[in-house]
């Protein structure tokens, strides 16, 4: 039988320090998620415009930035962050610091990705025709190419977004206290692990799930 | 003496390893209408492609309404607000209602007012027929009337000159005279126009001389009866042949 009293009597600790962040510890999967999504996007629309430069030195590196972090595992971005910067800076940084940057840094090449997909969507005649009309290359990328490419990245850059969510539990290896940190704790008082993630699973969906649903009606909107 | 408004002198131009245009020399007058025609990979749409520089060109000069597109820090988006272009496929903005598209050079570029710029767009609807299309988006609309609406936009910046690339070829062919009798109005009211088409019956009513190309180059240029009559060279009758027979 499900035992729902672990969740009530936890319920504080498990919403105000694990979803929220506000409790005894740092933490908190929404303090760290919002953020870092935020964060990671505007970083990825520099990454993904500068991959298309026409400049080498800037679309080389942003390809080689995007090309190295796609092709490491998050939680060694996350240990790198932890253990070699403070040793090079001879500063400690906090586990929120660490986790934000570190998220923040990864995402930020898939989301380049995204943006530089959304671009390269639009066909190059929609810019031929605004080149032929005077307009200036910023003009034709502010009014022509991105009012379509977001329209088009809109359903990648949801599920990214849900992605990112849901990796912040590996937030929890550096003593993170996330939701799903916080579970851990309580379960390991109170042995009662079926009823505590099927709690935070639920949790996490009616997130992802809101998020989905805020996005397609957004994408009705644009269509 | 009549003012050139487009001169080739000696123009070359490559992609990659191929070379499209070669030796080119050709001069547009004022109020002229030049049909450019020939066996597609001939290299007529790079031809008027290089008029308001959507391709750079490798070799020789090319001046535009007095400008040289060659000459280091010329203002290529300012001389291409006085070249309007017509695209095969229309290229109309599909996030944008018909009066949005003709009105978006007019108040970015050239500053007009909202109002302003609406009474002009209105107008040109107007002209190429579609006034009740206005508040539609692009993909609303049939391919005549699209191309049209294209038109309109172009004329929006009150171009000097107008290229068209193939404005037809997209088209169903019952649409495809709605577009031609808007151009034949342009024509008549006296706008300079470099046509590239296939449309052998608008170039001999309306254009003032057919430069036909082939391989990358300029192989022969007559006024249209001459050239429907009695092309001079072997090259341009073949091509007259396969095209006027069907």
């Amino acid at each position: 039988m499900l035992d729902l009293a672990v969740i009530v009597n936890n319920f504080t600790f498990l919403v105000v320090q694990g979803l929220l962040g506000l409790g005894g510890f740092t933490g908190g999967t929404l303090r760290l998620a919002i953020p870092a999504i935020v964060l990671g996007f505007v970083l990825g629309i520099f990454i993904g415009i500068a991959r298309l430069a026409r400049a080498w030195w800037i679309s080389v590196p942003a390809t080689l930035y995007v090309e190295f972090f796609r092709g490491v595992p998050l939680v060694m971005v996350i240990f790198w962050i932890w253990f070699i910067i403070p040793q090079l800076l001879r500063l400690p940084i906090p586990e929120y610091g660490v986790a934000l940057t570190a998220f923040v840094i990864f995402e930020a090449a898939y989301f380049g990705e995204i943006v530089r997909a959304g671009i390269q969507s639009v066909p190059r005649g929609q810019v031929e025709a605004a080149t032929a009309l005077g307009l200036t290359r910023a003009q034709s990328m502010r009014y022509v190419v991105l009012p379509q490419a977001i329209r088009n990245m809109v359903p990648s850059l949801v599920t990214q977004m849900i992605v990112l969510f849901k990796d912040t539990s590996l937030a929890s290896i550096i003593g993170y206290v996330d939701l799903t940190k916080a579970a851990q704790i309580v379960n390991n008082r109170e042995i009662r692990p079926f009823e505590l993630y099927l709690f935070i699973a639920v949790v996490y969906f009616i997130f992802t799930y809101s998020m989905s649903r805020i996005a397609g009606r957004f994408e009705r909107r644009l269509a | 003496m009549t003012d050139t408004v487009i001169e080739f002198r000696d123009v070359n131009k490559w992609f990659g390893n191929i070379h499209v245009l070669r030796d080119i020399n050709l001069a547009v007058e004022m109020g002229e209408v030049v049909v450019v025609c020939g066996p597609s990979g001939s290299g007529k749409s790079t031809l008027i492609r290089c008029v308001n520089a959507l391709e750079p060109i490798q070799g020789g000069e090319l001046v535009v309404l007095g400008e040289s597109l060659t000459k280091p820090g010329v203002n290529l988006p300012a001389l291409r607000t006085r070249v309007g272009m017509v695209f095969q496929s229309f290229n109309l903005f599909p996030h944008m209602t018909v009066l949005e598209n003709i009105m978006l050079a007019p108040v970015k570029v050239r500053g007009l007012s909202a109002a302003e710029a609406s009474r002009v767009a209105r107008a040109l609807l107007e002209r190429v027929r579609i006034p009740d299309k206005a508040e539609n988006y692009p993909a609303n609309l049939s391919g005549g009337q699209q191309q049209r609406v294209a038109i309109a936009r172009a004329l929006a910046m009150q171009p000097k000159i107008m290229l068209f690339d193939e404005p037809t070829s997209a088209l169903d062919p019952e649409m495809i005279n709605e577009v031609l009798d808007v151009m034949t109005d342009l024509a008549r009211d006296g706008m300079t126009m470099m046509v590239v088409t296939h449309e052998m019956g608008f170039a001999r009513r309306v254009a003032h001389r057919i430069v036909f190309m082939d391989a990358g180059q300029v192989v022969e240029e007559a006024p249209p009866d001459l050239f429907f009559a009695a092309a001079k060279s072997d090259r341009a009758r073949e091509f007259l042949s396969k095209i006027l027979t069907h």
